[in-house]
């Protein structure tokens, strides 16, 4: 892992791999958007309104990702003093954490023709809710620490410490009795869902990732870019 | 292990002397909950209805409200330095810290709730589940802190962003607290919840501790 530790190697490679991972986002995004659109049929309840699951649970997906990208990147900085992983769990948090966002307003969204209410507090959207709250203070303990070596560290910190959440998400809709509804696309004994419907969220989950990932080594690059500024002037007012 | 007692006996005779900093979390505490009356309202059956769930939030404000006395002032004079050279591990010195804030914050507060629940006309069979519910989870609620207070000790305005970084945390411990009374007033057993809440705490006393040292470590770099 310590061969890509290089910031100029990993741009050059993210230079190299994001024309094809754009390129990957847009084919299943308008696949996807056409097939959800266009090639999947309504819900004998819900009618047209199922289709906003299509971007709802995706969006959920890349939320817990994005968590799950910025522990692990956390957990090799701390152990393995990787230069890369405290950038890229840094660039990791924005994105999850407007997933987030975007997954907690489709949801409400849905919920208001179908349960008849924007919000209720069960235990899933609780537990997504604390993930925004978790996003949030990880981004503002960055802002707050100046050094960054150290902000480094101390975020490594929390955001090990608040992965305890993302099991908890998963599993909410287990362990308690939610009006959120039970897993059903990746569970035991396969999925439940008709694959007329389940193409098209596939689709639309491969887009989601492609696009995360996307973002994500733009912005990892654009942070490796603001550091060497930063340590250019540094240089330059050293000179003068 | 003297060591580890004679930490919680250091942090505690400096607070009971201090003697302001333990009554001033309880005032905090009552002047809190005797807030929602006013803004709520004085039914009696309203105020009971939300009577569990505010004392639970005072007590978690009260506890992340003087989370900066963990380490704040230990900081300031130079003997968490000594403490961190000391032989005991830092994990075990945090761990006693933790245990004294519970002792000098959160026991004051469980002694005062019975009057508070009164004032929130809460039904009584709540009194017995909401004191345990709070001897059980309060003690989490430091083990966590530590984490935050320990990542926020060195910063200039740490106070806003220690409560971003803990109250998320808190919210479990808040959702039982509250459902083991609740459950206890609507008739139901209130020990499962009880349960998931000590399974917080015991989790939170095994990891928080490795998590604050950490941050310790960082912050006195």
């Amino acid at each position: 892992m310590h061969k890509f530790a290089n910031p100029a190697r990993f741009i050059r490679l993210s230079d190299l791999l994001l024309p094809w991972l754009m390129a990957v986002t847009v084919i299943l995004l308008t696949g996807g958007l056409y097939m959800v659109f266009f090639a999947s049929p309504d819900d004998y309840q819900q009618g047209a309104t199922v289709r906003i699951m299509y971007v709802h649970v995706p969006a959920a997906y890349m939320a817990m990702l994005g968590y799950s990208v910025m522990a692990v990147a956390s957990a090799s900085s701390l152990i393995w003093k990787h230069p890369l992983a405290d950038q890229i769990a840094r660039a990791a948090a924005p994105i999850g954490a407007a997933f987030t966002l975007i997954a907690l307003i489709t949801g409400s969204l849905w919920g208001r023709p179908m349960w008849g209410t924007w919000w209720v507090w069960d235990a899933r959207l609780t537990s997504v809710l604390i993930l925004l709250f978790l996003y949030l203070g990880y981004m503002a303990l960055w802002e707050a620490i100046e050094d960054p070596i150290k902000a480094a560290k101390a975020c490594a910190i929390l955001a090990l410490v608040g992965f305890v959440n993302v099991p908890i998400i998963k599993f909410s809709v287990d362990w308690w009795n939610t009006l959120h509804q039970p897993a059903s696309l990746f569970k035991m004994g396969g999925s439940s869902i008709h694959p007329e419907m389940l193409w098209p969220l596939l689709l639309m989950i491969g887009a989601f990732k492609a696009y995360f990932f996307v973002i994500l080594l733009w912005r990892v690059k654009t942070l490796l870019i603001g550091r060497k500024i930063r340590a250019l002037r540094m240089a330059q007012l050293g000179d003068n | 292990m003297t060591a580890f007692f004679s930490i919680i006996l250091r942090d505690c005779r400096l607070s009971w002397r201090q003697g302001a900093s333990s009554g001033m979390s309880v005032a905090f505490f009552i002047i809190v909950v005797s807030l929602f009356p006013l803004g709520i309202g004085p039914e009696a059956n309203i105020l009971s209805r939300v009577s569990v769930g505010v004392i639970w939030v005072a007590a978690l404000l009260a506890c992340l409200l003087s989370l900066d006395r963990l380490f704040q002032a230990d900081y300031e004079d130079g003997s968490l330095d000594q403490l961190v050279l000391s032989v005991m591990p830092l994990e075990m010195t945090v761990l006693a810290k933790s245990i004294a804030h519970w002792m000098t914050t959160a026991l004051p507060l469980i002694v005062i709730a019975p009057l508070l629940s009164v004032f929130m006309n809460m039904p009584a069979e709540g009194m017995w589940p909401l004191l345990s519910a709070m001897l059980i989870g309060t003690p989490g609620l430091s083990f966590i802190g530590s984490i935050g207070a320990g990542l926020t000790l060195s910063l200039r305005r740490g106070g806003v962003l220690l409560s971003l970084l803990v109250l998320p945390l808190y919210i479990p411990f808040l959702i039982f607290g509250v459902m083991a009374v609740d459950a206890a007033i609507g008739g139901f057993e209130p020990a499962p919840h009880l349960m998931i809440l000590g399974a917080f705490t015991l989790t939170s006393m095994v990891l928080a501790p490795w998590a604050a040292a950490a941050a310790l470590r960082l912050g006195l770099e």
